[in-house]
């Protein structure tokens, strides 16, 4: 009995051995699970406009096509000229571009006195607006309902037409108030390199 | 004639026959007088006739009805008061959605992950399921999840119902970055979703190599369709927006891509006339789920229950205070007390039907104390509103029994 149970344990123990040597997988080694995808799959899905303007389709818009596109499109929720919709106030600036949204928690953030990026409006609009059908407004109208919404924040004229080239410059007046959480440091880099 | 049932075996029925109402009396605890025999004869029922079979699916007493209330088809808030342990049941999840619910066909969904990887993939749920597999327990909570309009008569789940906990299933997402491979210079990566909003967040890479995962069941079973079905991304400790669900892309990058999530909203302004971007850790907090609204307390023994949590770590205590923080005691924490996750406390407490303020406040292991509210607003000034509001929060106990939340608004 004793000799069958040291024999139990010692078999036990050098298959924990075995699976020990073989099973681990350095972290090098791939699994090789996943399809390719090619440049033309990846395109379809990569959506997303970045601060320098990267990501921006080919296309432009004008104010005035904007200021008919929101009309048809965007009035209903978000009220006559960007303000006093039943949801999101879109326009609207301080005097002297101030940011007292820490002091005083009434004001209605809008793209004209909060949102820091010009290219968030395009990313955005294109990827969950107009609510009922989102995705449905071509790159030429969302450039153009742009357009509209910056100029009725007084941030373009309005003869400015918009595109890809020049949609990233545009510096939004609160841009520099924005600064990223300090209070517990978090290590960016790649933690192999970078 | 039935014989003379004692005292302990007419509560047992009591507490079968009466469900929610029983239970609730005997946690307030005062002695009630003997029940006249032809209805502790009643209650014997259930032992007189064969009960129900067996079935394919379990559901809920009937004498049980708890639920999630829903707010403006937007959001759902999970009823923190009508529950115990840790863990909430994936049906009572509390819910964000910006887009509503799509539905996914876990045959054709994928997730892709390209930008600067040496090899852009498509991974399926089979893929996923194929890998090596992590579980880990950990809490989910909006950012926005204490109602600053709040008056006297409010629930937890009407104050503060946006936390939920599960046990998660999944893949680490250093796993998939390793089947990709990174360039060097890699440092964020975008995560998007595949609903109606197309909902993205800049992640700092190191998240992803710390203890992100890609999530695909829930409490042991497949993730729930408002959970992200069938896969989600899972930031623990992480405000919930960037838990980003329905997940259908990643994007390796050297900069963050300032989504209107993280920019326009989710950001947090200062008394500086600065706005914090990123401020994505869940601080420490707690919450005193009973006794609280509408509870009616019965004077004697009762226990204080509730949840405390911190993003950054552990829970290292709890102290509760009967009298507004004139005093306070080590509640106790019910183990394992788990890294990123929803920590029972309990402490017995009398009531002796005077006036009381129950508080409770939580510091976690790397030493941050759950604050004021007073603190706070010092701190970043009241317009932080309404992200990150941590503050210790009080319930009245009136002379009656009531118990109230102690309102105070913010605006």
């Amino acid at each position: 009995m004793k000799k069958l149970h040291q024999f139990g344990f010692s078999t036990i123990a050098l298959i924990c051995i075995s699976l020990f040597v073989i099973s681990p997988m350095s972290m090098a080694e791939r699994l090789g699970l996943g399809r390719d995808v090619s440049p033309q799959e990846i395109q379809l899905w990569d959506i997303d406009i970045r601060p320098d303007g990267s990501g921006l389709p080919a296309g432009e818009g004008t104010v005035a096509q904007g200021e008919v596109l929101y009309s048809q499109q965007c009035m209903s929720c978000h009220g006559d000229k960007g303000v006093g919709g039943v949801n999101e106030a879109l326009v609207g600036r301080i005097a002297d571009d101030a940011f007292p949204f820490g002091r005083d928690p009434g004001i209605k953030k809008t793209i004209g006195n909060y949102w820091p990026y010009a290219t968030t409006v395009f990313d955005y609009i294109r990827r969950a607006m107009p609510f009922p059908q989102p995705g449905s407004l071509s790159n030429d109208e969302v450039y153009s309902v742009v357009a509209y919404l910056l100029y009725l924040n007084a941030i373009v004229d309005e003869d400015q037409r918009i595109d890809a080239e020049n949609l990233a410059a545009i510096r939004m007046p609160s841009r520099h108030r924005f600064v990223v959480d300090d209070r517990i440091p978090i290590d960016y880099r790649h933690p192999e390199g970078g | 004639m039935p014989k003379k049932l004692s005292r302990r075996q007419i509560l047992a029925g009591l507490t079968g026959a009466a469900g929610v109402a029983a239970t609730r009396s005997s946690l307030v605890g005062a002695n009630t007088a003997e029940l006249p025999l032809e209805k502790v004869e009643q209650l014997l029922s259930s032992t007189r006739q064969q009960g129900e079979g067996v079935s394919a699916l379990g559901r809920r007493s009937d004498f049980e009805l708890i639920q999630r209330l829903p707010y403006r088809n937007i959001v759902s808030f999970t009823p923190l008061q009508d529950l115990h342990g840790s863990i909430t049941p994936a049906d009572l999840h509390f819910e964000r959605h910006h887009g509503g619910v799509p539905t996914l066909d876990p045959e054709t969904h994928e997730l892709l992950i390209h930008g600067m990887v040496d090899k852009a993939l498509k991974f399926s749920l089979a893929d996923l399921k194929r890998m090596p597999s992590v579980t880990r327990v950990c809490f989910i909570e909006c950012s926005g999840n204490l109602n600053i309009r709040a008056g006297e008569k409010t629930t937890p789940q009407q104050l503060s119902g946006l936390t939920s906990q599960s046990e998660w299933t999944g893949v680490a997402l250093s796993t998939l970055f390793n089947e990709v491979g990174l360039k060097p210079k890699a440092s964020w990566f975008l995560a998007e979703g595949g609903d109606a909003a197309i909902l993205a967040r800049s992640i700092p890479l190191a998240k992803g190599f710390d203890d992100a995962m890609i999530a695909y069941a829930q409490n042991g079973e497949s993730i729930r369709p408002e959970q992200g079905y069938p896969f989600r991304l899972l930031l623990p400790g992480w405000e919930g927006n960037t838990n980003v669900k329905w997940l259908r892309r990643l994007e390796v990058s050297d900069q963050p891509f300032m989504t209107r999530e993280e920019t326009s909203k989710y950001t947090d302004p200062l008394k500086t006339d600065k706005a914090r971007l990123f401020s994505v850790i869940m601080d420490a907090r707690s919450i005193i789920t009973s006794p609280t609204y509408p509870t009616v307390l019965s004077k004697g023994w009762t226990e204080i229950r509730g949840l405390a949590w911190s993003g950054r770590g552990k829970i290292a205590h709890v102290d509760v205070s009967v009298d507004g923080g004139k005093h306070w005691q080590k509640a106790n924490l019910q183990g394992p007390v788990l890294s990123k996750a929803h920590t029972r406390f309990t402490l017995p407490w009398r009531w002796d039907g005077g006036g009381a303020e129950l508080l409770s406040r939580a510091t976690d292991d790397s030493g941050y104390v759950q604050p004021t509210r007073r603190q706070l607003i010092d701190s970043r000034g009241l317009g932080s509103l309404p992200y990150h509001l941590n503050c210790i929060l009080g319930w009245q106990v009136r002379s009656d029994g009531q118990v109230l939340y102690a309102a105070e608004p913010w605006v």
